[in-house]
């Protein structure tokens, strides 16, 4: 198990430089830093001048191995727009993406799983068609519509919850959270509900279908005949068994909410690393944008380290295999 | 029903208050983005110029007319017999909101600063050869040559006190290149009449006002509260729900419907900032162009086609909803050298345009790629697409290429566009910045934006003449003179000036300011 995890993690380092390799080429299209940096009155030669001091003259491999070496030590430098040290800007933006992303996922998996369960029981009743019908709006809509519209019926129409930012905050010292006030929890409600729909829709329907399969199989047939009561069948063998597929998805579901918030942030104005990161691209804030790829690629990384190491917790055949040998 | 009653009484409820206490105002001021640093020499950029006018101060303002007004200097003149040296009178009583005394050594020291090698202000002070303080309240600065209209250079080069300075180790501007954020970036200390409480980047800025500004009637804001609400929607959504105050950046698609809206109001006011065309001059054939053996643009006759062909009313009415004013120059009205007559442009005329296009040799038209920023402007990539369709009717076939301004302003000044939209604000109220940067020949520090080429070496005389030129009459005739030439000969193709909307509560009224820099002490309330 312990070389395992050693071994999983020699290789995400591998993956992280690969990530930061693709990142450094990819910033060459992204348009020129300098521009956003200067007035537009700025003479051509000071503009030159700040070009090779940042050094975004060199190529794009020795801005590479420039990054790494910094990275390697903990430094991945100053933000072009804001002038501050990338590091101290994504941790102070960090908890506020991460609060969303517990609490929308939170959301997605209890409503998910029960919604999926009680239409895979009763695949016949109205109830079931309706919340069908319903995913399909979760699947289909985007998610910055989505946001608007709750916007404009909660906030501007009847006035219940604030239409954007965080509320007030109570700062811990290292974590800044925003579940201890009462206008931080209601700024919760909207972003989070935005952001869990897609994810709720998409683990009810694997739910309902997984229930589907599960519940056709012999052995739930003899449990029948054994005479256990329906409520023993459906949640202790049932759903049991339909959970490593829906594990493997909420896991890197929970990787892409952290990285995907990008949307629902800045439809709210949710102060998190999503938000940052939008703006950063907008203004070609190389540092920034590199720190934030490595970020996601590390949580991806970790995520699916951790997902692999439920699948032992929850399907002992996986242990048997794979435990002791690889 | 019910809950609009409970509004109105609420806010009469207030209005009472205002009568009775006449004092603790909270603004909630949204806009688009948030300032990029607080170091007020490090960007030359208006959202944080906007937000550093709260608490530093320059040397003289504008007004929402856009005339110099006396801030931290009381009066301003040229030196008797020594035409290159400016003399400032300071304003005397100020003091620092930590308390410190305002005196000239601190204005010496902040154009020091502010012209220093890492400082982005340090175009606009090219050409000072020496700041001295000759005594406690009087500043000289002495011009390599004389620069008649160097105070215009100052409204946004803001002054800092010394010795914080010096204490904080901040004598130097933020250099990118280090590993550590300077103090300055993130502390302030200035003499402005609003006092930074708080400050979370991004997310919100607290600013109370200073109960020592020397201004004798103090603010009726005496809390701002700065909210960043980067989602047009949202911050429309935002005061719609009364969240906020005043919003700052409108979309024009939503301007009517909030002034429609009850208890919001928009104020309008046209922008110091003119939106154009540029063409690729020179016989070079255009990259873009199915013409491979000439240059159609370099041709008098199809700049004159193209600018018939061009519906600059049509652009107004449909794509701006009316929110722009159409213009005949590249220059936007505040600017000196401004006339009613160069304004003028002519009526659309199709057939006369299809015509010159004929006699200049092009009867089947040509293609040439259009590049846009599709960000930067209001609705930038529309109005080019209006374009796109105007020059098409006269067999011009254009494509558009349209890009976030960090990718497209390096075509402009790198020269690698044949056809580019562009914006040009005039910070000095002045039209030698329109000519320097974008009508003289490219070289050295002239033409920086000059992204067509364009080269006419008696106009670059003409203009570099401008310069240095004292007698103010004969100064005021040369630009003139440049002016007809520019629009004689097509230069630019200009289209109309930008106008600014701030939506706000309608309780407040704040006045569109020209440089778009609203300062929250101009807000009134009605009672």
């Amino acid at each position: 198990m312990l070389a395992f995890i050693i071994r999983r993690l020699a290789q995400s380092v591998v993956v992280m430089l690969f990530v930061a390799l693709i990142a450094f080429i990819v910033f060459r299209y992204v348009g020129d830093p300098i521009a956003s940096m200067v007035g537009v009155d700025t003479r051509l030669e000071d503009q030159e001048i700040m070009r090779e001091r940042l050094g975004l003259n060199d190529s794009v491999f020795v801005q590479f191995f420039r990054f790494i070496g910094n990275a390697a030590q903990g430094e991945f430098g100053i933000s072009y727009r804001l002038q501050q040290p990338v590091t101290e800007l994504i941790l102070s933006r960090l908890p506020a993406t991460i609060e969303l992303a517990v609490v929308s996922a939170t959301i997605a998996l209890v409503f998910g799983v029960i919604f999926g369960v009680y239409t895979a029981l009763r695949p016949k009743a109205w109830s079931s068609a309706g919340i069908m019908a319903l995913s399909l709006v979760g699947v289909s809509l985007p998610t910055f519509l989505i946001g608007i519209g709750l916007i404009y019926i909660f906030a501007v129409e009847l006035g219940w919850l604030p239409s954007f930012g965080r509320g007030e905050v109570v700062d811990l010292g290292w974590w800044r959270t925003g579940f201890l006030t009462e206008s931080g929890l209601k700024s919760l409600i909207l972003p989070a509900i935005t952001l869990s729909l897609f994810q709720l829709t998409l683990i009810m329907r694997l739910v309902r279908a997984e229930m589907l399969e599960v519940l056709r199989t012999e052995y739930i047939r003899f449990a029948k005949a054994r005479g256990l009561t329906q409520r023993a069948i459906n949640f202790g063998h049932a759903l049991k068994n339909t959970m490593v597929p829906v594990i493997t998805i909420t896991g890197l579901q929970l990787g892409s909410v952290i990285a995907f918030a990008i949307v629902t942030e800045t439809v709210f104005q949710w102060p998190g690393v999503g938000s940052l990161f939008i703006v950063s691209v907008q203004v070609v804030d190389v540092p920034v944008m590199a720190a934030y790829l490595m970020f996601i690629a590390l949580v991806f990384v970790l995520i699916n380290l951790v997902v692999d190491i439920l699948y032992y917790v929850v399907d002992p055949r996986l242990r048997v295999d794979g435990g002791a040998g690889k | 029903m019910t809950r609009k009653i409970l509004g109105l009484s609420a806010m009469l409820l207030s209005s009472t208050l205002i009568v009775s206490q006449a004092s603790a105002e909270t603004i909630r001021w949204a806009r688009a983005s948030d300032a990029l640093t607080l170091d007020p020499h490090s960007q030359n950029q208006g959202v944080t110029h906007n937000f550093a006018h709260h608490v530093y101060e320059t040397l003289m303002d504008r007004d929402v007319e856009g005339t110099l007004t006396p801030r931290l200097a009381t009066a301003w003149a040229i030196k008797d017999g020594a035409p290159d040296t400016w003399v400032f009178t300071l304003r005397e009583g100020v003091t620092f909101h930590d308390g410190a005394a305002f005196t000239a050594e601190d204005v010496v020291f902040s154009l020091d600063r502010a012209r220093s090698d890492k400082s982005n202000m340090r175009q606009l002070h090219v050409d000072v050869a020496e700041v001295t303080a000759v005594d406690d309240y009087t500043v000289e600065v002495r011009m390599t040559a004389p620069s008649p209209l160097y105070p215009n250079n100052l409204t946004n080069t803001f002054i800092m006190d010394k010795d914080w300075s010096e204490a904080n180790n901040v004598v130097e501007v933020q250099d990118y290149a280090a590993g550590e954020d300077n103090f300055a970036v993130r502390n302030t200390n200035g003499t402005g009449p609003y006092i930074l409480q708080s400050r979370e980047v991004d997310v919100r800025s607290v600013l109370t006002v200073n109960e020592n500004h020397w201004a004798e009637t103090p603010p009726e804001v005496t809390e701002i509260i700065y909210l960043p609400i980067s989602d047009a929607a949202t911050r429309v959504a935002a005061l719609l729900s009364g969240e906020v105050d005043i919003v700052q950046d409108v979309p024009v698609q939503d301007i009517e419907r909030l002034s429609a809206t009850d208890g919001i109001k928009i104020e309008t006011g046209p922008e110091n900032r003119v939106i154009y065309f540029g063409y690729k001059f020179g016989d070079e054939p255009l990259a873009s162009s199915n013409i491979t053996d000439s240059n159609p643009f370099n041709n008098p006759l199809v700049r004159e086609a193209m600018e018939l062909a061009v519906d600059r009313d049509a652009i107004q009415a449909v794509v701006m909803r009316g929110q722009s004013i159409p213009t005949g120059i590249p220059n936007p009205p505040f600017v000196d050298g401004w006339t009613e007559e160069l304004n003028t442009y002519p009526a659309v005329d199709l057939e006369r345009a299809q015509a010159l296009l004929a006699e200049a040799g092009y009867p089947d038209g040509f293609s040439v790629t259009l590049d846009t920023p599709n960000n930067r402007y209001v609705n930038d990539e529309a109005i080019s697409q209006a374009v796109v369709g105007m020059l098409g009717r006269i067999g011009i076939n254009v494509t558009l290429a349209s890009r976030p301004v960090a990718q497209h302003s390096p075509l402009v000044t790198s020269n690698e566009t044949d056809f580019y939209l562009l914006g040009w604000g005039v910070p000095t109220f002045d039209s030698a910045y329109v000519f320097n940067d974008l009508v003289h020949t490219k070289e050295g520090s002239y033409g920086a934006y000059n992204g067509g080429l364009y080269s006419n070496p008696d106009l670059d005389v003409m203009i570099q003449s401008l310069g240095t030129e004292t007698d103010l009459e004969a100064r005021a005739a040369t630009v003139a003179e440049i002016w007809d030439v520019v629009k004689a000969d097509r230069v630019l193709l200009p289209i109309h000036n930008q106008v600014l909307a701030y939506a706000m509560n309608d309780r407040i009224t704040l006045p569109v300011h020209p440089e778009n820099q609203p300062l929250m002490t101009g807000v009134t309330f009605a009672d």
